[in-house]
């Protein structure tokens, strides 16, 4: 799936990923003083474990659980006439009907901002939610939409050839963020 | 489910018998996915918006159009509609001209049913858009098939090692031809059931069971597919008449018992009501053949989206 890319190097491990997910969910509840309304949406693949991540850790501090949900922005995409063959469509699920509710929408990294603005188009066809927020793990930078994250983890500066690599136990088998390089081919 | 990811690369989709278990298994496995926005307060997404999708029947049909027509819909694409009665298909234009009048149309993909095998394949050939056999005669009916496995998969869990009976007309159904290919491929076992009047000749070449009664073929089955006996075209009568062919073949609650206890019934319709199969079993507990109909939208709503991934090779 990588095309020639190499690991630079790790910028968080698993303990300071743990320390920055318990410090968003400790944004979360304070910018959210009502934690009934709440509903976390991640998005596929990687803004699924995060929610997941950030959602215990709220029931740990308040005890409160708050619903998770999945968003799959595949058919929402606007880059799908220009890419080889479609990618596989895995479904959303929402647990809650997102009338009234407060959404946080949660990725993995915040790049261009394309992501955000299939998963907002997609969200508002299902309901109209009172508020949609956005927590991300890491902001790369380089936005090509006007979209900013309410509660980020951390802020990387990074290149265009650079690849931001977030894994997660869950899903990967290793809960670690790398930057890779993108080597020109030879 | 498939856990490898497998790209669609194909251009066209016009039978079963080219697929490989893996494109099979993609393509239920984003069926799937799209069954959910059939659940959804607003049963539309904006993935084909801009594509223009071109339905194509010189045969009439009512509920694969209905489907197709559905699920291009859903997917946001633009339809265009045409068939046989009252247009040029019918005041003598060549098939090649048709193809050649709708490619300078520039669709992006054009769904056809036309009563003479290999047509969608003549046309597949002569256009860059993507095209999808909506049936060809007796041949094949990628669709239904791809329908009645998404459907028996929801209810068994998988189709390997299922025992599958399909009974009824199988000479003359297209349904069946796709259907042997796909349950084939996918390790299901298949018993075709039937009068030996509505038997094609050599038919165990394609790697079935056949019995010759009902009641052999229902014997240990998973899944009985009953096939719509085609009365306009028994011109030839292979059997006496209706109702001797239900006293004979009809489905009937009694004989439904030498199937599995939990056997699921399934009719690609439309159904003859007291001739195939018997007005209680085909609205019985054990019926799923209006599920069938709903998840027609689901597969072609992936079949759709996977074809319009793949844009045509330059015309050399």
């Amino acid at each position: 799936m990588h095309e020639n890319l190499t690991p630079k190097n790790t910028i968080l491990d698993a303990k300071q990923m743990a320390r920055i997910i318990r410090r968003m969910a400790g944004e979360v509840v304070e910018m959210n003083r009502d934690l009934s309304d709440l509903l976390l949406v991640g998005i596929r693949t990687r803004g699924v474990p995060l929610a997941e991540q950030i959602a215990s850790e709220i029931e740990r501090m308040e005890g409160h659980k708050v619903p998770v949900g999945v968003l799959d922005i595949t058919l929402y995409r606007d880059d799908l006439s220009t890419i080889a063959a479609q990618p596989q469509v895995k479904g959303t699920s929402l647990p809650r009907p997102i009338e009234g509710a407060t959404v946080l929408l949660c990725d993995d990294v915040l790049y261009t901002g394309r992501t955000v603005r299939a998963a907002l188009d997609e969200l508002i066809d299902f309901g109209r939610p009172r508020a949609v927020k956005l927590a991300v793990l890491i902001d790369r930078g380089h936005r090509e939409l006007p979209i900013q994250a309410d509660v980020v983890g951390k802020k990387v500066p990074t290149s265009g050839d650079e690849v931001i690599e977030v894994t997660f136990q869950s899903t990967d088998g290793i809960e670690q963020v790398r930057i890779l390089e993108r080597k020109p081919p030879k | 489910m498939t856990t490898e990811t497998i790209r669609w690369t194909r251009k066209d989709l016009l039978g079963i018998a080219e697929l490989s278990p893996a494109e099979i298994g993609l393509l239920l496995d984003t069926a799937e996915s799209f069954s959910e926005v059939g659940e959804r307060p607003i049963k539309k997404v904006p993935t084909l918006r801009g594509k223009t999708v071109i339905n194509l029947f010189f045969e009439a049909s009512t509920r694969t159009r209905a489907s197709f027509e559905i699920a291009e819909k859903r997917l946001s694409a633009d339809n265009v509609n045409f068939s046989t009665s009252g247009s040029a298909l019918e005041k003598g234009e060549s098939l090649i001209d048709t193809a050649l009048n709708l490619q300078a149309m520039a669709p992006d993909l054009v769904v056809i049913r036309h009563g003479a095998p290999g047509v969608p394949h003549m046309l597949a050939r002569r256009l860059q858009a993507g095209v999808i056999n909506a049936g060809d005669g007796a041949h094949e009916h990628p669709t239904q098939a791809l329908l009645d496995a998404f459907t028996i998969r929801r209810h068994k869990g998988r189709l390997a090692g299922l025992r599958v009976a399909i009974i009824g007309d199988i000479e003359h159904s297209r349904v069946v031809r796709s259907n042997i290919h796909l349950l084939n491929k996918m390790g299901a076992t298949v018993v075709v059931g039937g009068a030996r009047t509505l038997m094609p000749a050599a038919v165990e070449k394609l790697g079935v069971e056949v019995a010759y009664t009902l009641e052999d073929a229902l014997r240990g089955a998973d899944v009985v597919m009953m096939l719509r006996i085609q009365l306009e075209r028994q011109g030839k009568m292979s059997f006496p008449s209706s109702k001797e062919y239900f006293r004979l073949f009809g489905l009937t609650r009694e004989r439904l018992k030498l199937a599995k206890d939990d056997a699921i019934v399934m009719h690609p319709g439309p159904m003859n009501r007291g001739v195939e199969i018997a007005s209680d079993v085909a609205d019985g507990a054990d019926s799923v053949i209006l599920e069938q109909v709903t998840h027609g939208v689901s597969v072609r709503m992936a079949v759709l989206y996977l074809l319009s991934g793949v844009t045509a090779p330059e015309e050399s």
